[in-house]
């Protein structure tokens, strides 16, 4: 097998490799030259402007309004999902109130762990369809539970103090059900003899959490920054979905700026364009920067 | 962390961030060539064959998949090969038009007919601008199919080509009728003792009642609040004269600011004001406000005559829904209470590097039949831009209202086409100015001030192609 190697490797990554240049690099490479140009879309005329797209873009109060949102989103969603998924990992992986030595989770974990995981199989756009009736101002679940105990019910998607906070919780509610499995996954791969040498040592659960548990999690920490640091900046099936950037562009993003130039309220493909490559540029800053952050030395089992 | 993990890692992330800029540029121009360059389909022109279209040419039609489905546009068909027996239809509906037919644009190779219509409608405004749309002129001018001594021009409703008409040429065929008015249900009206206002006053003092009587007067959509513009500018139109919707379409300076907006601006502020809005009606969707309004949570919505066949799924048994034109704001009005806003609507185009133009526009001839149209009321109740063609069919109740509103509206009725023109001014723009002003979060002033701020930033657009409209 020694000799043959390279022709094998060679025929099973030519093919796969072609498919996705064709498709996908050589489609950024055009987004590229697309964006200096007037195209509209529709005909195969499109006169070269130079960089006159990206400077619309500095002076676009539109774009600036949508990437402060996306600010937002990176800011809030990451931390917010990691650390509700490390919580109730935690819980389940270890939060059982059995006195005895050893490690467990709470009681009817196996039906947490099922429950936490059911957005991740519905379709985003379900989930946006879902959540949409519960903000139902009048008939809405949130409200309904609100009004009975005699709080005000405000109109939450319709408000924009409020609309885009909502959107920002769906995103967080439909993301940690899957974050609970990755990093439960994580957990059951730490031998259990170190959490019983901690225990004998007498730490107290928070102690394990922090000392024990989320350093030998760092990587895979890591890894799920990097994921939602990438879903903040999109966001745009959910926002689409629900508010569609209203009201008054309150709850408006990159991608959704990007769809309406381009497919919604008009058709310049030359600008839309440059709003993605901007949108290529930031999503990569952003990769690059959360991994450099996270940085730590990394951590082996022997 | 090792080098290799850096590099396994980053790929990971280039994968992700890969489908939000690759969705633009799936369909980027390929070379750019223009194939389509063989020439079109050309027949000889007789009495019987008046496009001269050529017999055994394929015909070539795209349907948008919406609220009218595509059955009618078969029967259409079956018309066309009953008149030509030797030409083949291809039929395809979608519910993308610009994603599915943008890389044929491109390409040069664009279908025969196209229904432009839907949420993936492309802009019309691009497409002129960019000469993709055959002239439709020799269609007005041919006779009409199957009523004598008339040319087609001769059997469409006031308004019909004016719609479809950018810069005095006419590209695009609005289809079906449609008439914007509020909505109110007959049953819940006739229990109560309730009658429609004629006059901005009386329907205030008629949401005084309504809200008296534990009902809301009015609900809107919230997520779309264009809705509301409707009615807001009919009222300016019917106090000011037909020039109001002139100066707004032809982005003249300050045509949201004119005295009649101002005054129909301040009278709508009224029921703003008042709370005579059901509560939380921002926060709704347009299903969502329609459904409370079939519902009986209030009493009155803007619509347009699409209304009826949207809500059947929920609309209760007897509510019988009734169109009614805007009240008037007082004795001084240019225009009486009867005139409303009546538009052509459901865009279909012939495609200028269509391989069978002349197809093409028999197609069109044979939609504006007087057969082709009642075909297409009676399929879905829809009314066409063929004058009398619901003559002899049955109608449910909503849209016996809408004929006899626009009987009523007659040659008072007026129209905009700003939002055809400009998507962009109606869709986002003016969108969001509504959105703020009937949820009370700015006054009157405030609200025609943004809209005209939209207008400006539009007109001073250069990469933009203005239209005027004639009259």
């Amino acid at each position: 097998m020694r000799h043959g190697k390279y022709p094998l490797i060679v025929t099973f990554l030519v093919p796969p490799l072609l498919l996705y240049g064709i498709f996908v690099i050589s489609p950024y490479l055009q987004a590229f030259q697309i964006s200096t140009t007037d195209w509209l879309g529709y005909s195969a005329e499109a006169d070269p402007v130079g960089l006159a797209n990206f400077e619309r873009l500095l002076d676009d109060g539109r774009v600036w309004n949508a990437l402060k949102n996306n600010a937002w989103l990176l800011a809030v969603v990451p931390v917010l999902t990691i650390g509700l998924g490390l919580f109730f990992a935690t819980m389940l992986a270890m939060g059982g109130r059995k006195g005895r030595a050893g490690v467990t989770g709470v009681r009817g974990t196996s039906v947490y762990r099922m429950v936490y995981f059911f957005p991740q199989v519905l379709s985003v756009v379900i989930i946006a369809l879902l959540w949409r009736e519960v903000y139902h101002p009048n008939s809405g679940l949130l409200n309904g539970a609100l009004g009975a105990v005699g709080l005000p019910t405000p109109t939450w998607l319709g408000d924009p103090r409020t609309a885009f906070w909502c959107v920002l919780a769906v995103m967080v509610w439909s993301n940690v059900g899957f974050y609970v499995v990755l990093f439960g996954a994580a957990m059951s791969a730490i031998p259990r003899d170190i959490y019983e040498a901690v225990m004998l040592d007498g730490a107290s659960r928070w102690t394990t959490l922090r000392k024990v548990t989320i350093p030998l999690l760092w990587d895979t920490v890591q890894v799920a920054w990097i994921y939602l640091a990438i879903a903040a900046l999109d966001g745009f099936i959910l926002i689409q979905q629900m508010t569609n950037g209203g009201p008054n562009f309150s709850s408006d993003v990159i991608g959704l700026r990007m769809y309406e130039t381009a497919f919604g309220s008009e058709n310049r493909f030359g600008y839309a364009s440059a709003i993605g490559v901007v949108l290529f540029f930031l999503t990569l800053s952003v990769a690059v920067l959360a991994l450099r952050a996270a940085r730590r030395d990394r951590i082996e089992y022997s | 962390m090792n080098r290799r993990d850096i590099l396994r890692r980053s790929a990971a992330a280039g994968l992700l961030a890969t489908p939000a800029a690759g969705l633009l540029t799936g369909c980027a121009t390929g070379g750019g060539g223009d194939q389509g360059d063989g020439g079109t389909y050309q027949g000889t022109k007789t009495e019987q064959n008046p496009l001269g279209v050529k017999e055994d040419a394929p015909l070539e039609v795209v349907i948008f998949n919406g609220g009218f489905g595509e059955e009618y546009a078969k029967a259409h068909e079956a018309m066309y090969t009953e008149k030509y027996p030797k030409a083949t239809i291809k039929h395809s509906a979608t519910q993308e038009i610009n994603k599915t037919l943008q890389p044929r644009f491109v390409d040069g190779t664009p279908p025969d007919v196209v229904n432009n219509s839907g949420a993936g409608q492309i802009d019309f405004n691009g497409l002129v601008s960019q000469n993709a749309i055959a002239d439709l002129g020799e269609l007005l001018n041919a006779p009409s199919l199957d009523i004598p001594g008339k040319t087609v021009k001769d059997t469409l409703l006031p308004g019909a080509v004016e719609v479809g008409s950018y810069d005095g040429r006419f590209l695009v065929l609005n289809y079906t009728y449609t008439a914007y008015g509020i909505w109110h249900s007959t049953k819940l009206f006739s229990d109560r003792g309730w009658q429609y206002a004629k006059t901005w006053d009386e329907h205030i003092a008629l949401c005084k009642q309504i809200k008296a009587a534990g009902i809301a007067p009015w609900t809107y959509a919230g997520k779309h609040p264009r809705y509301m513009s409707w009615p807001l500018i009919s009222t300016a139109i019917k106090f000011g004269g037909p020039s109001v919707a002139t100066a707004i379409d032809n982005l003249e300076p300050n045509a949201w600011k004119s005295d009649a907006m101002k005054a129909a601006a301040d009278a709508w502020h009224q029921i703003v004001k008042d709370k005579y809005i059901l509560e939380g009606s921002p926060g709704l969707d347009h299903v969502q406000s329609q459904t409370e309004w079939c519902q009986g949570k209030a009493a009155f919505i803007s619509c347009g005559s699409w209304l009826e066949s949207e809500q059947k799924k929920v609309t209760p048994a007897g509510f019988n829904m009734t169109i009614q034109p805007t009240p008037s704001l007082g004795g001084g009005d240019k225009l009486p209470f009867e005139a409303m806003r009546g538009t052509a609507g459901e865009p279909f185009m012939v495609p200028a590097k269509g391989k069978n133009i002349a197809g093409g526009l028999e197609y069109f001839r044979i939609m504006l039949s007087r057969k082709g149209a009642q075909d297409f009321t009676r399929k879905v109740s829809s009314l066409t831009v063929v004058a009398g063609s619901t003559e002899g069919v049955e109608l449910p109740f909503g849209l016996s209202t809408v004929v006899k509103a626009l009987d009523a509206s007659g040659g008072d009725g007026f129209n905009w086409v700003y939002n055809n023109y400009y998507r962009k001014l109606e869709r986002e723009l003016v969108d969001a100015a509504c959105g703020e002003f009937f949820s009370g979060r700015i006054g009157p002033a405030e609200f025609l001030d943004r809209c005209q701020q939209g207008a400006d930033s539009i007109a001073q657009d250069s990469s933009i192609k203005k239209y005027k409209r004639a009259v």
